[in-house]
C-alpha cells in the first residue's frame, strides 16, 4: 500500500493535568498498563502499515516516545521520531515533517486513539472514491461508569456528549458538513448550493471524528501552504476541505492552472473518469447538469468511514477519557488488552502477590510485582507494576499507576493515582486525580480534586 | 353566509352521530387559493374551476378525495362561491351514495386560516380530516398515511398532522421544482419522520439553511431534505382547527400554521410526513405548474384521471381515443378504485406483449418525453410505459379526440394533445403538446406548440401560439402571435397581425390600480388579501356584456382587439419566466447560473476568508489533543458579547433611556463576571457599527432625495423645503447622535474611570464617513435639477453641516480628554496611526491638528 502514516503522539496536554508529566508524556500514559501509544502502533501493525512517522511534541518527550518504541518495538515497525515545538496544532506538526511525506496519500492517526477500527478499511475508502481526505467517525463512547450510583459523575455523564455535528450524503459516504469546537454549539448553517447538489443531507451529533483521517498529500500540503493560518487539522483543514468540495479551489493531482484552462471543452470527460479506481459517479460530478456553455466548477471529495457500531473507537484526550478508556479495555472492549484473562475475567500477573481474604473482582487489572495487604478489595480497576498496598484498602473504578504506594485502610474510588504516589493510611479519596510523586497525609479525605506537586 | 346546501346536507350528516364507532372520514377542500397568482384569469372564474385538460381543478381533487375512501367532503368557498355552488349544484358530485358534498360559503375570508376558523365555528368536524386545496391532483391511496397518522395519534396525541411529500428534485440553479414553487427545505427525523424544519426559499438568509442548535441537540440524527416536494395535502386532527382559532394571526397554512408549530415547542404539538413514492400528488399553484400537471395527465401519471377515463360526472361526452386504445375491448373506461386498475393492469400487461425487437430510437423516444419515468417502480407506471412505447412504435400519436372533432387531412397533430369535442382544425395547421377545449375553431396554416386552448375559442389563419393559455371564447385574429408565456383571458380578441408580447396577460378588465403603495402590495402577497375576493367580485359581471368599445384601448392589442395588457411588473414579478407556462428561455437559465456561481464563489471566498470560523487561537491547542475548556470559555464570551451588542442594539433603536442601559449592561456584567474592561471592548464595536448605520442611514436618504429631485418639475420651492427638512434631520440625527456617544462614554467613564482607554479613537473614525455621505449629499444636490437659485441657498446649508460636524468631531475630542475618558497617549497614537490613512481620515485630523499640537506639547511639558 502506498500509504505513509503519521501518528500525532503530541506531548504536554493541559486537559490531562496532573496526570502527565516530564517523565511521563502522553504517547505514554498507560491505558491496562501499556502506553497508550502502544494501542495505535500495533492497531498499525495488524494491519501491515509498518513505515511510521511518530510526531511527538518537545524534544525531551521525543526522547523518551523514541527510546521507548525502539526497544518494544524493535524489529517490528520501522519508526521514525520527529520532535516538534510545542503548541503547533496538529496542521504546524505536518508541516514541520513535510519533507518526509512522500507517499501519494497519507494516513494521519492521533497518537490517543485506542480502537480496533481497521485503517485499511478508511484507506480503501479514500482510494475507492479518490478522495482528497477521509474521515474515520465512530459513534460517541459513553462517558463516565456505566453503573449508576458509582462515582466518576461528571454531569457530562449524564447526557451523551456531543463532539461534532457531521452532515453526510444519502449514502453515508461522503462528507458535506462538519462541525467542530465551539461550532457544534452554534445554529447549523448549511449551504444551499451544496443541498441543490446532494438532495439528501443527514446530519448526526452522535458521530464522533475518531482523528484517523487518509489525505491526499498533494492537496494536504497545498492547503497547509496557501493557508497560513490554519492550525489544526480537525479544525480547519478538514473543515476547509469539505466546505470547498464543490468549487474547489486546490490543484488535484497538481496539474497547472494553465494547462486547466486549455482542456476546458474535454472536462467534463476528464471528469468523469478520475481514475481507476473510482466507483458510481457521485453528485460531485454534476457536470453533466450544467447548462451548455458552462463549465461546472472543480469538485474534490471528501469521504467517511463510519465505524460499525460494535467496534470500539476512543480518544485519550482528558480524563474521564483516560478512566473510561482504562475501564473499557479491561472491561467490555479487553480484546485490545493483548492480555488473556482468566476465567475470573481479570488479569493478575503471576509475580503479584495477595493478602489473605483480599479479593480481586472482574474487569481488573493487577500489574507485575504488586503487592497487596490482607483483606483488600479491588472491583473494576487497574493496578500498575510494583505497587505496595496495605491491609483493608478498597479500590473500585480507580487506576493506579506503577510504583505507588497505598497504606492500609485508604479508600478510593473514581480516581486516578500516578506513579510513585504515597497515599499515606486511612486516606479517603473520591474522583480524585492525584499527580506523580504526591504524598497524600494520613487521614485526609478528598472528593473530586485533583492534587499534585507545585 | 350558510348556503342551502348545508341546511339541505345538515340532515344527513346528522344521520349518524350516534354511529360513531365508524367515524366518517372527512375532508375539508378549500376551493379558493387565496392568491393572485392566475390573475387576471380569476377575476372571472373562480381557480377551481379552470380547466385542466379540459376538465375544471375541482373535479380532480374531488374525485381523488371520493376514490381514496373519503365520505364528507366540505368545500369551502370565497370568491366567486356563487360560481363553485353552482358549478357543483349542476355536477353529479351531490348525487353520489356515500359521498356527501357540502359547501361553506364565506365572503370575508382572505385566507386559509380564515377559512380553517369558520370551518371550527361550524363545529362539523368530528375527527381527523383531510386538508387539501380545490387545485389538487393526486391518485395516492390515503390508507396508509391515515393509518400511520392514526397510530401515531394513538401513541402521542400532539401529532396533530401529517404532511404529504413526495421526492422532485429542484433545479439546481433557478431554485425552484418542477411545478414552478420555490425550492423547499425541510429537516425531518429519519427514524419518526417528524418534521423539524420548513423552510421555502426565502431571500433572507441567501446561501445557507440555518438550522436551530436545539434541534440538531435533540435530534442525533436529522435529515435534510432538498429534493421534496409538498404535495400540500395534510392529514389533521380536528386540534388544527382550534389551533387556528387559537392562533387567530396564522393565515397561511405553511408559513403561519406550519412555521408556528415547529417554533412553538410549549405547546409541543408536532407534524409529522408521509412521503409518497409511486403514486401522483401535486397541486396547481402557478402557471408553470398548470403546464407541468396538465402534461402529467395527459402522460397519465394521474391515472385513473386521465382524459380517456370518464371519471368527471359533468362531462358526459366521452373521451375515445384513437390509436392504441381502439385496438383494446373496451371503448372508454370508467373509473375504477385504484387497486382494481392495479390488479387489472396486469391483465392488460399480458395481452400487450411488447415486441421484442422495439427501435431503440423510439425507445429513446419514449423516455424523452416522459423523462420522470425513469426510476418509478410501480406496477401500473411500468403497465403506462409500455403502452407508451406501443403506440410510439405504432407512431401513432397519443391524443383523445371525441368523435365530432374535425380535423383536416392536412393538419398534423403532434403526441401528446388533447383535442376537444367540436373543434375544427383546419389545413397544415400544426398542433404539438397541446390541449384543444371544446368547440374551438382553429383555421388553417396555424401553428400551436405547448399551449392551452380552453373552450369555444377562435383562432383565425395564420397565427402562431407557443406556450400560451388562452381562456373561454378568445379570439385570435389571422396572423397574430402570441409569444411564449402569454395568458389571454377570456373573450379577449386580439387584432390582426398582432404580436402579443412574451409573458404578457391579457385582460377585458383593467388592471387593477390600487396596488400602487408598498404596503398594500405586501399585505397581498403576505396574506393574500386582496385575493380572487369580494372587492374583484364586482367587475367580473361586466364581461357578460360585450366589451368591445373600450375607447382609447383598441389600440393596446392591435387593430379591432380588445383587452387591456397587464404590465408585467405588477407585484414585483419581474421574474415572470419562472412560474410561466413557457419553459425557461435558455438566456435567463444562463444569466441565473452565472449569478449562481458568482454565488457559489462569494460563498467559497467568505468561508476561506474565515478559515476557522473564529476559532483560531493559537496556542490553545496542543498538537493532537482537543481541549474542551477552552471552548467553552470562548463560547461564554461570545454569548456574553451577543447580549451586550443584542442589549444595546436595542437601546439605541428604541430610544431607551440612557440610565436604563446603564443598569442593564451592569447587570449583565456582573451576571457573567466579566471585568470592565472586557464590557467596554464589548461595546465598542457596536457603537462602531451604529455609526456605521448612521452613515448608511444618511446615504439612505440622500437617495431619497434624489428621488424628490427627479420628480415632476412643479414646486421647485416645495422640494427645497423638503430638501431642507432633510438635511435638517440627517445633521439632527448626526448631532443626537453625538450627543448619545458623548453621552454614553461619560457615563461610562464613571465606570472606567481608573482604567486608561485605548480604544475611543477607532470610534471616531465614523466621522470621516459621515463626510463622505454628506459629500454624496452635495454631488446629488447639484446633479439634481434644483434651480440655480436654490443651489446657493444650500450651499452655506450644507458647509455648515460639514463644518459643524468636524468642529463637533473635534469638541468630542476635546470633551473626551477632559473628562479623562481618552488618554493622551491613545490620541496620540491615533493620530499618527491616521497619519498615513486617506483623504477622508486627514480632513479630521487636521481638524483637530490644534488640539493634538497642543497635547504634544502638553506632554512634552509634563516631561
Amino acid at each position: 500500500m502506498d500509504f505513509q502514516v503519521v501518528v500525532l503522539a503530541g506531548g504536554a496536554s493541559a486537559s490531562l493535568v496532573p496526570l502527565i508529566s516530564k517523565e511521563l508524556p502522553k504517547p505514554l500514559l498507560p491505558v491496562a498498563n501499556r502506553p497508550v501509544l502502544s494501542y495505535v502502533l500495533d492497531l498499525l501493525e495488524s494491519n501491515n502499515l509498518k513505515d511510521l512517522i511518530v510526531v511527538v511534541e518537545g524534544e525531551d518527550a521525543a526522547l523518551r516516545v523514541g527510546s521507548w518504541i525502539s526497544s518494544a518495538y524493535v524489529d517490528r515497525l520501522r519508526v521514525e521520531v520527529a520532535a516538534v515545538p510545542e503548541d503547533i496544532g496538529t496542521a504546524g506538526a505536518i508541516r514541520a515533517i513535510a519533507h518526509y511525506l512522500t507517499a501519494n496519500d497519507i494516513l494521519i492517526v492521533s497518537g490517543d486513539l485506542v480502537c480496533d477500527v481497521p485503517p485499511g478499511a478508511v484507506a480503501a475508502a479514500h482510494r475507492r472514491h479518490d478522495a482528497v481526505v477521509t474521515s474515520l467517525l465512530c459513534s460517541v463512547p459513553v462517558s463516565g461508569p456505566l453503573e449508576s450510583g458509582s462515582s466518576g459523575g461528571k454531569d457530562k455523564a449524564k447526557k451523551p456528549r456531543r463532539y461534532n455535528i457531521i452532515g453526510l450524503d444519502a449514502t453515508s459516504q461522503f462528507l458535506l458538513f462538519v462541525a467542530t469546537g465551539a461550532e457544534v454549539k452554534k445554529d447549523v448553517r448549511v449551504q444551499k448550493g451544496l443541498l441543490h447538489a446532494v438532495g439528501k443531507m443527514e446530519i448526526r451529533s452522535d458521530l464522533m471524528d475518531a482523528h484517523l483521517y487518509a489525505f491526499k498529500r498533494s492537496v494536504l500540503i497545498e492547503v497547509l501552504d496557501q493557508m497560513e493560518t490554519f492550525q489544526s487539522i480537525k479544525l480547519d483543514v478538514l473543515p476547509y476541505l469539505v466546505r470547498t468540495q464543490l468549487r474547489s479551489q486546490i490543484l488535484l493531482n497538481g496539474s497547472p492552472p494553465a494547462e486547466e484552462n486549455g482542456h476546458e471543452k474535454v472536462a467534463p470527460q476528464i471528469n468523469q473518469l478520475p481514475g481507476p479506481n473510482t466507483k458510481a459517479l457521485s453528485f460531485h460530478d454534476h457536470s453533466a447538469s450544467w447548462p451548455s456553455g458552462f463549465t461546472a466548477p472543480k469538485t474534490h471529495k471528501c469521504c467517511v468511514y463510519i465505524a460499525e457500531k460494535s467496534k470500539y473507537c476512543a480518544r485519550l484526550n482528558n480524563i474521564q477519557a483516560f478512566s473510561d478508556i482504562n475501564r473499557d479495555v479491561i472491561g467490555e472492549a479487553s480484546h485490545l488488552s493483548g492480555y488473556s484473562f482468566s476465567t475470573h475475567n481479570n488479569v493478575i500477573h503471576p509475580s503479584a502477590e495477595l493478602g489473605s481474604k483480599t479479593t480481586v473482582g472482574p474487569q481488573c487489572m493487577l500489574g507485575e510485582g504488586s503487592q497487596l495487604g490482607d483483606k483488600c478489595s479491588i472491583k473494576r480497576s487497574v493496578i500498575g507494576r510494583h505497587c505496595r498496598i496495605g491491609s483493608n484498602v478498597k479500590i473500585v473504578n480507580s487506576v493506579v499507576m506503577n510504583h505507588a504506594t497505598i497504606g492500609d485502610g485508604c479508600s478510593i474510588q473514581g480516581s486516578v493515582i500516578c506513579g510513585n504516589v504515597q497515599l499515606q493510611e486511612r486516606v479517603v479519596l473520591k474522583d480524585c486525580e492525584v499527580g506523580a510523586g504526591y504524598v497524600v497525609t494520613a487521614g485526609s479525605e478528598y472528593k473530586g480534586e485533583s492534587l499534585a506537586r507545585r | 353566509m350558510v348556503s342551502k346546501m348545508v341546511q339541505k346536507k345538515g340532515g344527513r350528516v346528522s344521520e349518524d352521530p350516534e354511529n360513531l364507532a365508524t367515524v366518517r372520514l372527512q375532508a375539508v377542500l378549500l376551493a379558493d387559493s387565496f392568491a393572485t397568482k392566475f390573475r387576471p384569469i380569476t377575476f372571472e372564474r373562480p381557480k377551481v374551476l379552470l380547466p385542466l385538460v379540459n376538465v375544471p381543478m375541482i373535479d380532480y381533487s374531488l374525485h381523488w378525495l371520493e376514490s381514496a375512501g373519503v365520505e364528507e367532503v366540505f368545500v369551502f368557498c370565497c370568491a366567486h362561491a356563487k360560481q363553485v355552488i353552482n358549478y357543483l349544484n349542476s355536477s353529479h358530485w351531490l348525487s353520489i351514495p356515500s359521498f356527501t358534498v357540502t359547501t361553506i360559503e364565506s365572503n370575508d375570508a382572505i385566507s386559509a386560516g380564515d377559512a380553517l376558523r369558520l370551518i371550527y365555528e361550524r363545529n362539523v368536524i368530528r375527527g381527523d380530516f383531510v386538508l387539501i386545496s380545490g387545485d389538487t391532483v393526486s391518485n395516492m391511496s390515503l390508507t396508509q398515511a391515515l393509518q400511520e397518522h392514526k397510530e401515531r395519534r394513538k401513541k402521542d396525541s400532539d401529532a396533530v398532522m401529517t404532511m404529504v411529500i413526495k421526492k422532485s428534485k429542484p433545479c439546481q440553479f433557478i431554485c425552484q421544482t418542477r411545478l414552478g414553487t420555490d425550492e423547499l427545505f425541510m429537516a425531518i427525523d429519519p427514524s419518526t419522520k417528524q418534521l423539524l424544519h420548513y423552510e421555502e426559499n426565502s431571500d433572507n438568509l441567501k446561501g445557507s439553511v440555518v438550522l436551530d442548535k436545539t434541534l440538531v441537540a435533540e435530534n442525533p440524527s436529522v435529515s435534510l431534505l432538498n429534493d421534496m416536494q409538498d404535495c400540500y395535502i395534510d392529514i389533521c386532527s380536528p386540534e388544527v382547527l382550534s389551533l387556528f382559532t387559537d392562533n387567530f394571526d396564522y393565515q397561511h397554512l405553511r408559513r403561519h400554521f406550519v412555521k408556528g408549530l415547529l417554533v412553538d415547542d410549549i405547546m409541543g404539538y408536532k407534524i409529522f410526513t408521509h412521503e409518497i413514492h409511486s403514486e401522483y400528488a401535486a397541486r396547481v399553484d402557478n402557471f408553470k405548474s398548470y403546464d407541468t400537471i396538465s402534461k402529467d395527465i395527459m402522460q397519465r401519471w394521474t391515472y385513473p384521471m386521465v382524459p380517456d377515463v370518464q371519471f368527471s360526472g359533468n362531462h358526459p361526452a366521452k373521451l375515445e381515443r384513437q390509436g392504441i386504445y381502439k385496438a383494446s375491448e373496451t371503448p372508454s373506461l370508467t373509473a375504477y378504485p385504484l387497486s382494481t386498475i392495479i390488479s387489472g393492469s396486469s391483465s392488460l400487461f399480458s395481452s400487450f406483449p411488447l415486441p421484442p425487437s422495439s427501435s431503440p430510437a423510439n425507445f429513446k423516444e419514449a423516455l424523452l418525453l416522459c423523462p420522470h419515468l425513469l426510476g418509478r417502480p410501480f406496477v401500473a407506471d411500468l403497465f403506462f410505459t409500455k403502452m407508451k412505447l406501443i403506440s410510439c412504435l405504432i407512431s401513432v400519436s397519443v391524443c383523445a379526440a371525441s368523435p365530432e372533432i374535425v380535423p383536416s387531412q392536412s393538419a398534423q397533430i403532434g403526441p401528446f394533445t388533447f383535442l376537444g369535442k367540436g373543434s375544427n382544425i383546419g389545413d397544415f395547421s400544426k398542433i404539438t403538446n397541446s390541449v384543444i377545449g371544446e368547440g374551438c375553431s382553429i383555421g388553417s396554416n396555424v401553428s400551436i406548440e405547448g399551449s392551452y386552448i380552453w373552450n369555444n375559442v377562435i383562432i383565425h389563419d395564420g397565427c402562431k401560439l407557443k406556450h400560451a393559455i388562452v381562456c373561454d371564447g378568445a379570439v385570435i385574429k389571422s396572423g397574430a402571435v402570441l409569444e411564449p408565456g402569454v395568458i389571454l383571458s377570456f373573450k379577449v380578441v386580439i387584432g390582426q397581425q398582432f404580436v402579443v408580447p412574451a409573458y404578457s396577460k391579457v385582460s377585458l378588465i383593467p388592471q387593477p390600480i390600487n396596488q400602487d403603495s408598498d404596503e398594500e402590495l405586501e399585505y397581498a402577497d403576505n396574506c393574500s388579501a386582496v385575493a380572487e375576493s369580494p372587492s374583484v367580485s364586482t367587475s367580473f359581471d361586466i364581461p357578460n356584456g360585450e366589451l368591445t368599445v373600450q375607447s382609447a384601448d383598441v389600440s393596446e392589442v392591435g387593430i379591432s382587439g380588445v383587452g387591456y395588457i397587464w404590465s408585467a411588473c405588477e407585484a414585483g414579478h419581474e421574474e415572470e419566466w419562472r412560474h410561466s407556462v413557457a419553459p425557461i428561455p435558455q438566456d435567463k437559465l444562463e444569466e441565473v447560473v452565472r449569478a449562481a456561481l458568482a454565488e457559489l464563489d462569494l460563498v467559497t471566498q467568505e468561508s476561506s476568508q474565515l478559515p476557522a470560523s473564529g476559532e483560531l487561537k493559537p496556542g490553545s491547542e496542543t498538537a493532537n489533543s482537543l481541549d474542551g475548556e477552552n471552548e467553552e470559555a470562548k463560547d461564554d464570551s461570545i454569548d456574553f458579547e451577543r447580549e451586550v451588542e443584542a442589549t444595546f442594539l436595542r437601546a439605541v433603536h428604541e430610544g431607551v433611556e440612557q440610565e436604563h442601559v446603564i443598569l442593564e449592561m451592569n447587570s449583565l456584567r456582573v451576571i457573567m463576571l466579566s471585568n470592565l474592561l472586557t464590557l467596554f471592548q464589548k461595546i465598542n464595536p457596536t457603537v462602531y457599527e451604529l455609526h456605521k448605520n448612521v452613515a448608511t442611514v444618511v446615504t439612505k436618504w440622500g437617495g431619497l432625495l434624489q428621488h424628490y429631485l427627479q420628480t415632476d418639475d412643479e414646486q421647485a420651492r416645495g422640494r427645497a423645503m423638503y430638501l431642507k427638512e432633510f438635511l435638517k434631520m440627517n445633521i439632527e440625527v448626526i448631532l443626537k447622535f453625538e450627543e448619545m456617544c458623548l453621552e454614553s462614554m461619560r457615563d461610562f467613564s464613571s465606570l472606567f474611570a481608573q482604567e486608561p482607554l485605548k480604544q475611543i479613537p477607532t470610534e471616531l473614525q465614523w466621522i470621516p464617513t459621515l463626510e463622505t455621505s454628506l459629500g454624496q449629499l452635495r454631488m446629488e444636490i447639484q446633479t439634481a435639477n434644483v434651480p440655480p437659485g436654490d443651489r446657493v441657498s444650500f450651499s452655506p446649508f450644507l458647509g455648515w453641516s460639514f463644518k459643524q460636524v468636524k468642529e463637533d468631531a473635534v469638541e468630542i475630542l476635546h470633551l473626551l480628554y477632559d473628562k479623562d475618558i481618552l488618554s493622551e497617549d491613545a490620541i496620540l497614537s491615533w493620530a499618527s496611526e491616521k497619519e498615513g490613512g486617506d483623504e477622508a481620515d486627514k480632513i479630521f485630523i487636521k481638524q483637530s491638528e490644534v488640539f493634538i499640537q497642543w497635547l504634544k506639547e502638553a506632554s512634552e511639558e509634563e516631561d
